[in-house]
């Protein structure tokens, strides 16, 4: 019998739209014993490889198989301490599953779904996390998803770890950035708790560079330092009009109603403006999340528009697939020229209609404006999310650290390393803005580098 | 936590608090600036780091009373603690090898214009200084300032002190006596600052004012703070605070200052009802 792949259970798309609650609900036990039955635990595993953390895919679901969920989560943990987290956010279908030999005549196994399940048993489950203790201090900058791997990574084998975060709130892009209908921060809280439990020391509020420096951290015993301090900076259009009010950058809008709890204003007192006519600027998975919570905080139409076609939209497939069904209009072949506004207020968005042309060294299509096809959108809010590049401070208080021309950090690949001696970096300050998994990858990486090194 | 030392009340809107803040005073500069929350659920306000003490590792902030926040922050008192308090942000203000400076500070505004004088008085600079508010009992560090100041020029708009006025009719008046200035620093209300610098401009007098727009996290990640400095986005929070006024677009600033006017006034409406449903309670 060839099974078909069993999709998690979701909060209907017409509910969902008035709440934040997750939307994917998870797989039941059943589901979850299916869809593991569906893995043809091939050999040669071509989903471990394509993992950039290198999760034993075939052997956790194998153990799913058996029932014997703890292994599987002890299998998981071993390369990733952060399996609930990775179970929703990770772009699956770029990834594991893309690779996966089911694929190649079927649907692939839904791995992702099946790591979240695991994760998901976990956070129930009272560990007791066993970890050797040494005489090794190690200093974290940033408690994003690339500083929270490398902690992870460094306190399992008993180094002593002390992460610093600039903002009141742990978890950097997770906390402030991705929304709670797809990332409950209880669950971030729960994944974070595991770390404490470990031994790692956090603490909030602390704006290495400025307060403390590097030249402080090692002077202090700590015989490392990884910045992971993430894609601080967004990036505007440079268009007229961008500073009228209504316009927000993806960061503002989102840290505003997920790291300030916006809305719940004003019994929580940090405000942000819903809009009624809502545009979103840009086609990542940060701009789906941005209408998406444009929409639940009561917004009549949002729409996103983008310069290129549907085909070339970068977002994850999944979250295009929930946008459109929570009624999410594209305005697809769209360049914005100008924000419109009257009395300090935006009004609307100028833009020219594209057309696609020759392939540009990203391998898409480069849009091509058409000549007098200028058109305006109605908006009263303006929500502008390009991408973000490194967060700039932390290079400005540390001169010596060499930094390509975009800001990033430059690091030798296989260590992690910087210019700057038993300092090393990874995520999004050294690429600019990427995947949580990927800034994981590099936070291991930098870890096992430094373990190498001190013990 | 971050402990409250001392509170004291610097006139009927304005307060003064000195907290222990260790991580600010190791390496803080004037013109930085801290951003805190009261609570748990708080919103992040930022502040002039008024004064600082590196010994006692304290800083000193000065508020006025406006808003929300600052209605709460009023409610604590010295031994009390703050949740949250994250700095030093910003750029320190960067001083040349003035000789003569004249500081110009309206209402609040006086709080942050104070530090930057210190440090050039600690310089051998010779500093003027004009301080306005609406009336004698809204001005803020007058004592302050005239320890540092060579002369200490007091306005206000009802005249119940100094001379009536606003801060510009001094300095205009200052300028035609002939008084000559390596720069003026002007930290007061948007359309204060505005106003040195319509003034200053025409005759080419270097002008440094203060910007405190809105902003959530101070550390270049929102970009709400984002101003206009000769055509040029620039952040208040990472590239500020402390611009040349020449360059501001100050219209702008004073627009983007206002857009959540109609949001404070409910905030404020939702805290007075919560304050008089305690006292009843009580």
């Amino acid at each position: 019998m060839k099974r078909i792949r069993i999709k998690m259970n979701e909060q209907p798309a017409i509910e969902r739209i008035e709440n934040f609650s997750e939307v994917a609900l998870g797989y039941t036990e059943e589901q979850a014993q299916t869809e593991a039955a569906r893995c043809l635990r091939c050999p040669t595993q071509p989903c471990v490889s394509s993992c950039p953390v290198n999760v034993p895919i075939p052997g956790f679901i194998t153990e799913i198989l058996n029932n014997n969920y703890d292994k599987a989560y002890q299998l998981i943990a071993g390369e990733n301490f952060l399996p609930a987290i990775c179970g929703r956010v990770c772009p699956q279908e770029q990834q594991c599953e893309a690779r996966c030999v089911k694929g190649v005549n079927a649907e692939p196994v839904a791995i992702g779904s099946l790591e979240r399940f695991i994760g998901d048993w976990s956070l129930n489950q009272q560990h007791t996390v066993k970890a050797s203790k040494s005489k090794h201090k190690v200093a974290v900058l940033g408690s994003g998803p690339a500083g929270l791997a490398c902690a992870a990574e460094l306190a399992r084998v008993g180094i002593e770890v002390s992460v610093y975060e600039a903002l009141h709130a742990l978890g950097g892009v997770l906390r402030y950035g991705i929304p709670e209908f797809r990332l409950p921060k209880h669950v971030l809280d729960t994944e974070i708790d595991k770390l404490k439990r470990l031994g790692v020391k956090f603490y909030t509020n602390v704006l290495i560079g400025n307060s403390l420096t590097v030249e402080d951290l090692l002077q202090e015993g700590n015989e490392a330092i990884f910045v992971g301090s993430g894609a601080g900076l967004p990036r505007f259009l440079g268009i007229p009009g961008e500073n009228l009010n209504g316009v927000y950058s993806a960061n503002e809008y989102l840290t505003r109603v997920n790291l300030m709890n916006a809305g719940r204003f004003p019994s929580s007192p940090t405000p942000v403006k819903s809009g009624n006519e809502v545009i979103v600027v840009g086609g990542g998975n940060v701009a789906l999340d941005v209408a998406r919570v444009a929409k639940r905080l009561g917004a009549a139409n949002v729409t996103i528009v983008y310069r290129r076609s549907m085909k070339e939209l970068p977002a994850r497939k999944e979250e295009i697939i929930h946008a459109q069904e929570e009624m999410i209009n594209f305005k697809l072949l769209s360049q914005p020229i100008a924000v419109t506004g009257e009395n300090s207020e935006v009004t609307g968005m100028e833009c020219l209609s594209m057309e696609l042309g020759e392939p540009d060294e990203s391998g898409r299509r480069r849009p091509v404006a058409i000549e007098n096809s200028n058109f305006i959108l109605k908006a009263d809010v303006v929500i502008v999310a390009v991408g973000q590049t490194p967060n700039p401070l932390f290079i400005k208080n540390t001169p010596e650290l060499a930094v390509n021309k975009w800001g990033g950090i430059i690091v030798d690949q296989s260590t992690m390393s910087t210019s700057i001696d038993k300092v090393y970096a990874g995520g999004d300050a050294v690429t600019g803005a990427a995947t949580v998994i990927s800034a994981m990858g590099a936070g291991k990486r930098a870890a096992q580098s430094i373990v190498r090194r001190i013990m | 936590m971050y402990k409250i030392l001392g509170k004291k009340k610097v006139n009927r809107v304005v307060e003064q608090m000195t907290i222990h803040a260790p991580l600010v005073t190791k390496r803080c500069q004037p013109g930085q600036f801290i951003i805190l929350r009261v609570n748990e659920l708080g919103e992040r306000i930022p502040l002039t780091i008024a004064d600082f003490d590196r010994k006692q590792e304290t800083i000193t902030i000065v508020y006025q009373i406006v808003g929300y926040t600052t209605a709460l922050l009023s409610n604590l008192k010295a031994g009390d603690s703050l949740v949250d308090l994250v700095g030093p942000l910003g750029q320190p203000k960067p001083f040349n090898n003035f000789k003569r400076v004249l500081g110009i500070g309206g209402g609040v505004g006086t709080a942050p214009l104070y530090p930057q004088l210190k440090q050039l008085f600690k310089h051998g600079v010779e500093i003027d200084t004009v301080i306005g508010a609406r009336s004698y009992e809204l001005l803020v560090l007058e004592d302050e300032l005239k320890n540092i100041s060579n002369r200490l020029f007091v306005v206000t708009d009802d005249g119940s002190k100094g001379s009536k006025g606003y801060v510009t009719d001094k300095l205009k008046e200052l300028l035609e006596c002939g008084e000559e200035y390596d720069e003026v620093i002007a930290i007061g209300p948007l359309a204060m600052m505005e106003a040195v610098v319509a003034i200053t401009k025409s005759l080419d007098i270097p002008t440094s004012v203060s910007l405190n727009p809105l902003m959530i996290d101070g550390t270049g990640m929102c970009g709400g703070c984002r101003v206009t400095i000769a055509g040029e986005v620039k952040f208040a929070c990472i590239d500020g605070p402390d611009f040349d006024g020449f360059l501001v677009d100050f219209r702008e600033c004073i627009a983007r200052q206002n857009y959540y006017r109609a949001e404070e006034h409910e905030c404020k409406l939702a805290l007075k009802g919560s304050i008089e449903h305690e006292k009843n309670k009580n």
